[in-house]
């Protein structure tokens, strides 16, 4: 093996491994912080010896043996807790024993909990949950978020200094608690995947990566708590929006919208298992959470074999829930979007406009008025809400897109 | 990274021999693993050849044989398909899997192709025709 070789082979045991690694060392230092840079030394050793002795049968326990070692050294190192070391030497199997205790699944969920504490802000918890739950290293996070890869260091050093400080320890939320952190680790999850679906071609690949990393994350969870139907529904949703990743851009790069694209593209495999996780939310009683319908919605583009095809009254009806599930102008332009397509663009127009100034500065509103005027043929003020959503929008592609647009009015 | 994961025939894969019943237990556990793991995208196992057929292609001339085939260690019994981060990924979850098969099991992994391996082979209508097909068969599948 070379040594590249080996270095490869070290990096996927890591990726393997890191969650549980982390969650069972977790468990015994009652510090995810400190558990991960406990698992971060192990993984060093690795990489130094296994390239000459090979990766050992069974790389889980021996990272899990060397990081426990340096946990029982750096404990007698700290004279005031020697009382601990005593306590920690009978809990411990020794070093080199042959049985060590498997992590439960449990360490596993609680270390997605912990990641994903509410002291944290959102991009904390994001970075954490990559480091932690996905094996990734400091600078591929970096690479993701688009931000160098010191910046992503100090915000990692930071949330696990906030983890300690706030004294969060290595617990799972109480049974009262449970529904608003779960909701915080799926939302965490949605945003991985957002930030990897927001990416185009031409920028770095690693940005698709993340909707796969958020897919897996997702799954994860799906295992672990098998019985939350919200948590079958964002699995849903992601599935179904990136089987439409390969359709969303064209050879050149630029966006293709969903009505426009190649439905030969789409991955069959994600949504027949996006519509099987749908199936499942709404069975488990989930039909009306948000994210199962907004899955839904998903499903009913993936279920249309042509744009023309598309059951339009129905992706209305489903925004109208939502609309009420989880009030905001975003969804309400959304549904006028649908209703334009359902019952004509002079509807839709009246609903937009009823919105009033609560998306002022959110691009796709001159970009749906822009679109229902050219529909009414009004293209002198169809050109306008365009050049206008051109000017707000952050996303070069999408500026290109909305700029074509204009000219199309003439 | 997608990949399917081969599992090769045995004599008793395809002598129709149901596995033992600890065998199955570390199968399921190892099936359990990837789960969790958050990999495993579909995974089915396959009847013995006898249960198959071939159909040979010379020119325009097609002989269809009916199964068993001799070649045992050449034929599929199962398939696993998976998405990991890298080959390596792969390679070191598999080389858990339990040798529930016995002497001389084997696994092959192979990466899907990717749409910028096709490149433009297939045309647009064609790709659309193809899903559509897919679409169908997925709907009559359930």
């Amino acid at each position: 093996m070379t040594s590249t070789a080996a270095h490869r082979a070290v990096e996927a045991v890591w990726r393997i491994e890191a969650a549980r690694l982390i969650a069972g060392l977790a468990r015994l230092v009652n510090d995810v912080g400190r558990a991960e840079d406990l698992a971060q030394e192990a993984l060093v050793a690795a990489l130094e010896q296994w390239p000459a002795s090979g990766i050992p049968d069974n790389p889980g326990a021996w990272l899990m043996t060397v990081a426990k070692r340096r946990a029982i050294d750096e404990i007698r190192r700290e004279v005031t807790l020697a009382g601990k070391v005593e306590l920690l030497g009978r809990e411990l199997p020794r070093p080199d024993g042959p049985e060590l205790p498997e992590p439960v699944e449990d360490d596993v969920l609680r270390l997605m909990f912990t990641a994903c504490h509410p002291v944290l802000t959102p991009e904390a918890q994001a970075a954490l949950t990559l480091k932690m739950l996905a094996g990734l290293t400091t600078e591929e996070i970096a690479r993701a978020f688009l931000v160098p890869t010191t910046t992503m260091a100090q915000r990692i050093v930071r949330a696990k200094r906030s983890l300690a400080e706030a004294r969060v320890g290595f617990s799972a939320p109480g049974a009262d608690e449970l529904a608003p952190r779960l909701a915080s680790v799926l939302a965490v999850v949605y945003l991985v995947f957002n930030e990897g679906y927001a990416a185009t071609a031409g920028e770095d690949h690693l940005r698709p990566a993340l909707c796969e990393e958020a897919m897996r994350l997702g799954r994860v969870l799906a295992a672990l708590v098998p019985t939350e139907p919200e948590v079958h529904a964002l699995l849903a949703l992601m599935e179904l929006q990136a089987s439409r990743l390969r359709a969303r851009t064209g050879p050149d790069g630029a966006i293709v919208t969903l009505l426009d694209q190649d439905r030969g593209r789409w991955d069959q495999l994600l949504i027949h298992r996006g519509l099987t996780g749908l199936a499942r939310a709404e069975q488990l009683g989930g039909a009306i959470g948000p994210y199962a319908l907004q899955a839904a919605i998903a499903a009913v583009h993936a279920r249309a074999r042509t744009a023309d095809q598309t059951d339009w009254p129905r992706i209305a009806a489903l925004y109208a829930v939502l609309a009420r599930v989880v009030p905001s102008p975003v969804v309400e332009l959304n549904r006028a979007v649908a209703v334009g397509m359902a019952d004509g663009p002079a509807v839709a127009l009246d609903l937009v406009d009823g919105l009033g100034d609560r998306l002022r500065d959110y691009h796709l509103l001159p970009s749906v008025r822009g679109d229902l005027l050219a529909k009414l043929g009004r293209p002198v003020e169809a050109r306008a809400e365009f050049e206008r959503a051109a000017g707000l929008t952050l996303n070069e592609r999408e500026r290109d897109l909305l700029l074509a647009r204009a000219q199309e009015c003439g | 990274m997608r990949f399917m994961v081969m599992m090769k025939a045995t004599a008793d894969s395809e002598a129709g021999v149901p596995p033992k019943a600890e065998d199955m237990a570390a199968a399921i556990a190892f099936h359990e693993e990837l789960v969790k793991a958050g990999i495993l995208l579909a995974a089915d196992g396959l009847k013995p050849s006898s249960a198959g057929a071939r159909i040979r292609f010379t020119g325009n001339e097609r002989t269809v044989i009916d199964g068993p085939f001799a070649e045992t260690k050449e034929l599929v019994a199962g398939y696993w398909i998976i998405e990991v981060a890298s080959k390596e990924e792969a390679v070191e979850w598999f080389k858990r899997c339990p040798n529930t098969m016995g002497e001389g099991f084997e696994l092959e992994i192979r990466p899907f192709l990717e749409p910028a391996d096709v490149g433009e082979a297939l045309t647009a209508e064609q790709r659309e025709r193809i899903t559509d097909m897919e679409a169908t068969a997925a709907e009559r599948h359930g």
